[in-house]
């Protein structure tokens, strides 16, 4: 087996469930470089549930999560502070550091985890930061940022390690509709420049712009997937019928 | 009836000079009222206090003058002993209770021994009243005449003043850990953090910043604690005053002792004040350090 014909990202067969309840059962999900994947579903679908255990974040009850087919991110001898320097992950609650300035949230992970220089962290953060526009804010403590500005520097945050893959939990739920925007563009730019992502996401106008592939998640499986013209303009299932009847007024 | 619009080119901030002198006039009258009131309320109390059948004895008892001015050089050296006895307990109490909150924080298996050990120390040390402590380790130690462990009762009450406090501030950290949110520790280690550096670079930042007030709060009763250390003879200054009232059978010294532990405490008190209002000033502000 060679890595070049492996998926960045291979989902088989993972179950999870919290208190014999199932949330995840039996999910496949294979992900290539530089692919963006959005993964619609009904809330409690189990979309968070997923990203979270691609990132070590949720043991599995069953399956294998396989990072470039040779990490086994489900393996109980996995390295899991290795996976996560190759998987980033952004959440709805932006979770910024409050007792450190924007620079320094940035600068963390990248100098104590990679063992960066702190002038080359510095001037790697800065220039991620100009990338998307929060250079002026550097100084900054986040309870001073906006929700569309902490949500960047999340995204700046994640994007320090340098991540492979980086997966997007629902990013502008918990942001002013004026703010959503500023926070698309951020996403689009990365998609401009190569970044493979999986994405949750309940913005379905945005999933039929940006993603290359949407997942409908339902009862713990999923249930359909394609390229978002034909999940939104032709869906097969009709539970995918009537969870898009219902988002999309 | 027309609002007055500042000309262009004048400062943003505008205020009506009528409304400021009337507010100015409002603050004066406040402050004058408050010290009159004050006044009265001294004059009153010290008029009914010194009318009682009983003062003339209990000023000369416990408020000489001449007693106080001749055992207060003597009790300002004694005290020399609780600022050294301070002094050293306070930064071991710190180092000290934060390991053993940070040990009982600890979820690997492998670690089950070390928590167990922290659980039974703070809930051991918590339950025993410090004045005991002192006379177990005071007296007990010195007694076993075990080669290398020391006799000095300075030692062994400093000793149990550091393990009975530090059971009560290892549970202040505790309580400031869990302060903080656990999507705190997750956002760090989804990052790549381990867990140590999660610790020291994310979560106990926060949980100190969160204690500072109570922390505090425990050590201006260390620093009137270390009057307890007297039961093992050591001559500090409540030791020292207790000398002086039974050479004389004036219970002036006494006070002249609680004065200077006053003195002590209370810039140390104003202090804590002090920074629990700019704590909650810079929170409402929305912070910077
Ligand atoms: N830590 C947990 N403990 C117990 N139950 C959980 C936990 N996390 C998630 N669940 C449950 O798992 C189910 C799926 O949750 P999940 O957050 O993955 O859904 P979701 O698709 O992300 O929903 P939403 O669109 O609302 O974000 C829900 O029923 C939820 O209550
Ligand atoms: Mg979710």
């Amino acid at each position: 087996m060679t890595g070049a014909s492996e998926p960045l990202l291979g989902v088989s067969g993972v179950w999870k469930s919290f208190d014999e309840h199932p949330v995840l059962r039996g999910i496949d999900l294979d992900v290539a470089l530089h692919e963006v994947v959005v993964l619609i579903g009904a809330s409690g679908s189990g979309k968070s549930t997923l990203l979270r255990c691609i990132n070590g974040l949720e043991p599995v009850d069953a399956g294998r999560i396989m990072l470039d087919g040779s990490v086994d991110v489900t393996a109980p001898s996995v390295d899991l502070d290795q996976v996560r320097r190759r998987v980033g992950i952004v959440f709805q609650s932006y979770n910024l550091f409050p007792h450190m300035t924007v620079l320094d949230n940035v600068m963390l992970a990248p100098r104590k985890v990679n063992r960066t220089d702190g002038g080359r962290a510095r001037d790697e953060a800065i220039t991620l930061l100009e990338r998307f526009g929060l250079a002026a804010k550097a100084g900054e403590y986040p309870d001073r940022l906006s929700g569309g500005q902490a949500q960047r520097v999340a995204i700046v945050r994640a994007l320090a390690m340098q991540p492979e893959l980086m997966l997007f939990d629902e990013i502008t739920s918990a942001l002013d509709p004026l703010l959503v925007g500023e926070v698309l563009d951020a996403v689009r730019e990365l998609k401009h420049g190569g970044l493979t992502i999986v994405m949750a996401t309940h913005e379905m106008g945005f999933a039929r712009e940006v993603a290359d592939r949407v997942c409908y998640l339902h009862d713990g499986i999923v249930l359909e997937q394609g390229p978002p013209e034909q999940i939104f303009n032709d869906p097969r299932e009709q539970a995918t019928r009537d969870f898009l009847a219902r988002v999309l007024v | 009836m027309t609002t007055t619009r500042p000309a262009p080119g004048t400062p943003i901030a505008y205020r009506d000079p009528e409304r400021q002198a009337l507010a100015r006039r409002a603050a004066r009258r406040n402050a004058l009222v408050g010290m009159a009131s004050l006044v009265a309320f001294v004059v009153v109390v010290s008029f009914l206090v010194s009318r009682t059948p009983g003062w003339p004895a209990v000023q000369e008892t416990f408020f000489s003058a001449e007693q106080f001015t001749e055992s207060l050089p003597g009790l300002l050296e004694a005290f020399l002993l609780n600022i050294k006895i301070f002094l050293i307990a306070e930064p071991l109490i710190l180092v000290f209770s934060l390991v053993i909150a940070l040990t009982r924080t600890l979820r690997a298996p492998i670690f089950l021994p070390l928590r167990v050990v922290a659980t039974i120390y703070v809930d051991v040390f918590r339950g025993i009243p410090t004045i005991l402590v002192i006379f177990l380790l005071g007296f007990g130690m010195p007694a076993l005449r075990l080669q290398g462990v020391p006799s000095d009762p300075v030692f062994w009450g400093t000793t149990a003043l550091i393990l009975s406090y530090s059971a009560y501030v290892a549970e202040v950290f505790r309580a400031g850990i869990g302060s903080v949110h656990p999507s705190q520790r997750m956002a760090a280690r989804s990052l790549g953090l381990s867990v140590w550096q999660t610790n020291r670079y994310v979560v106990l930042p926060q949980a100190v910043r969160n204690v500072v007030p109570p922390l505090l709060n425990d050590f201006i009763s260390l620093q009137k604690d270390t009057a307890l250390v007297s039961v093992l003879g050591p001559i500090e200054v409540l030791r020292q005053a207790q000398i002086d009232a039974s050479s004389t059978f004036n219970y002036t010294p006494y006070v002249a002792a609680a004065v200077i532990f006053i003195a002590l405490t209370i810039p140390m008190t104003r202090f804590a004040d002090w920074v629990q209002a700019r704590m909650a000033r810079r929170q409402r502000a929305g912070g910077v350090a």
